[in-house]
């Protein structure tokens, strides 16, 4: 993967993931490059956050660290932010305080 | 150069401290007064609860009994159901000098903190007076554990601890790492680790049981603030916590005062077995601490994403920032800044072999940041565990 394909903040953590981890803020409406294509982000989104490194389909497991972090609930788009909206654990629900969704950028 | 207190079972320590043991939350307080004495060289530690536990009686006596403490105040009400007798009888036997002072039977509270002082301060002059003795790196023991995690913990503060950890198993040094409930969605690859076969289902089931016992309660181990730094479901932060280990065989599954036999990487289980019964098997960081210290680790990795700014009583916290940012607010309470690794200033390399040098430091006499800050947090409450099958360990 050439570097310039995509945004030195999107951090790859193994080869086979199907998400890039942030190792830097993005703000709203701001174009970034993932896997050479230019995706312009809805929202900002802090360190941590994690983008998509391909379409997803609903079931569809999502890979981190080389391994299922959970199953996305929808169709997932290159460069969507993938957070509580669109992935659930195959494991255990995770619970949140009530109220405000979390994710974006604090 | 590390250098330790030989104790009479062979294990060293790095600290030669006295511990202040309350057997019951009553006396708790008086404890505390005599530990005032001098707080850098004497530790409280205890047992809040009236009812007799056989879990709090062993994490007791391996703590009262752990290389890193010279002797022992045991500060009893009087009439809780502690076995105090067969404590001080464990920790006699042990060697140390060992003295209990029961409330009730020393005229109150301000008389039997004069008597405590007494003792303590007896205790640090003589234990100012012993020798050391060199110490290897395949002497010590070394817990890992991370609190509020964060996006970042997985990808600079616990793959570092795991370089940190390969080194110090590479080292012959014994090195665990726990939380059984935390490596939810790990079980195969840890499994595929493990140095027999047996061991690999040990490990398997000791996470089905973690996840079973989580379900009974209706909550993973995952806080609201995980999901703010970027956390979505158990398994990323299992997978996230996991790199903790590193890449190091596997040598066994131990649970909590099980004493690693030898170097190695070992699993410590920590969800009681049996019914649910006393609640959360965790109920904060320093639980699984104190867990850690009964298996005899000599000091705790803590990698903190969020921001954990705790130590320890008897054995030091090494603080390892995994956020850069959180480093920057609570520069004083870390000793390792792995989030730097996040702007390129360093790599994990780099990283893991700083955690390892400050490992061999704190064995060498340099206190950790929570150390110099006073921090000496102690927490241990009701559990019960079945003894570790012969799987578990394979020679």
């Amino acid at each position: 993967m050439p570097f310039s394909d995509t945004d030195p903040r999107l951090l790859l953590l193994s080869p086979g993931d199907s998400v890039f981890v942030l190792r830097g803020q993005i703000d709203e409406g701001e174009d970034i490059m993932v896997e050479g294509q230019r995706i312009r982000l809805p929202l900002a989104l802090g360190l941590g956050q994690k983008i998509a490194r391909k379409a997803l389909a609903k079931g569809d497991k999502v890979i981190k660290y080389g391994a299922p972090i959970g199953s996305v609930t929808q169709a997932v788009a290159l460069g969507d932010h993938v957070h509580l909206h669109n992935l659930k654990s195959d494991y255990t629900a995770t619970h949140l305080r009530g109220g405000a969704p979390a994710g974006a950028a604090s | 150069m590390m250098r330790g207190w030989e104790r009479t079972d062979g294990r060293k320590g790095i600290r030669n401290v006295v511990a202040v043991a309350y057997l019951v939350e009553c006396a708790h307080h008086v404890a505390r007064q005599i530990a005032g004495v001098d707080p850098d060289q004497a530790h409280v530690i205890g047992f809040p609860g009236c009812f007799p536990n056989p879990y709090a009686q062993k994490m007791m006596e391996r703590l009262c009994t752990h290389p890193n403490v010279g002797a022992v105040l045991l500060v009893s009400l009087g009439c809780e159901s502690f076995d105090r007798f067969g404590l001080e009888q464990v920790i006699a036997a042990s060697g140390r000098p060992v003295h209990t002072v029961t409330i009730q039977n020393t005229g109150g509270t301000r008389s039997s903190i004069a008597a405590g002082k007494e003792w303590v301060s007896a205790q640090i002059a003589a234990l100012a007076m012993q020798p050391t003795v060199p110490m290897a790196v395949s002497e010590l023991i070394v817990g890992t554990v991370c609190g509020g995690s964060d996006g970042t913990s997985g990808i600079t503060g616990n793959p570092a601890a795991g370089i940190a950890f390969d080194k110090l198993v590479a080292a012959g040094a014994a090195c665990i790492f726990e939380e059984t409930g935390e490596l939810i969605g790990c079980e195969e690859i840890m499994a595929a680790r493990a140095v027999t076969p047996a061991l690999g289902q040990e490990l398997r089931d000791s996470v089905a049981k973690a996840a079973r016992y989580y379900a009974t309660l209706g909550y993973g181990s995952f806080a609201a603030g995980n999901a703010d730094g970027g956390l979505t479901t158990i398994e990323e932060k299992s997978l996230g916590a996991y790199m903790k280990s590193g890449q190091s065989p596997i040598s066994g599954l131990i649970k909590p005062g099980d004493i690693p036999p030898r170097g190695g990487l070992y699993l410590m289980d920590v969800v009681p077995d049996g019914e649910v019964r006393f609640g959360f098997p965790n109920i904060s960081d320093n639980a699984e601490i104190v867990e850690m210290m009964a298996s005899g680790a000599h000091m705790t990795l803590f990698v903190t994403g969020r921001g954990s700014v705790v130590g320890s009583a008897l054995a030091p916290v090494i603080k390892i920032a995994a956020n850069p940012h959180m480093y920057d607010r609570l520069t004083e309470d870390m000793d390792i800044n792995a989030g730097a690794v996040l702007n390129g200033a360093t790599t994990l390399e780099a990283v893991g072999q700083a955690i390892y040098d400050k490992v061999i430091a704190l064995g060498s006499g340099e206190q950790s940041q929570s150390e110099k800050l006073g921090h000496q947090e102690f927490i241990l409450t009701y559990k019960s565990f079945e003894p570790i099958g012969p799987a578990c360990l394979p020679v």
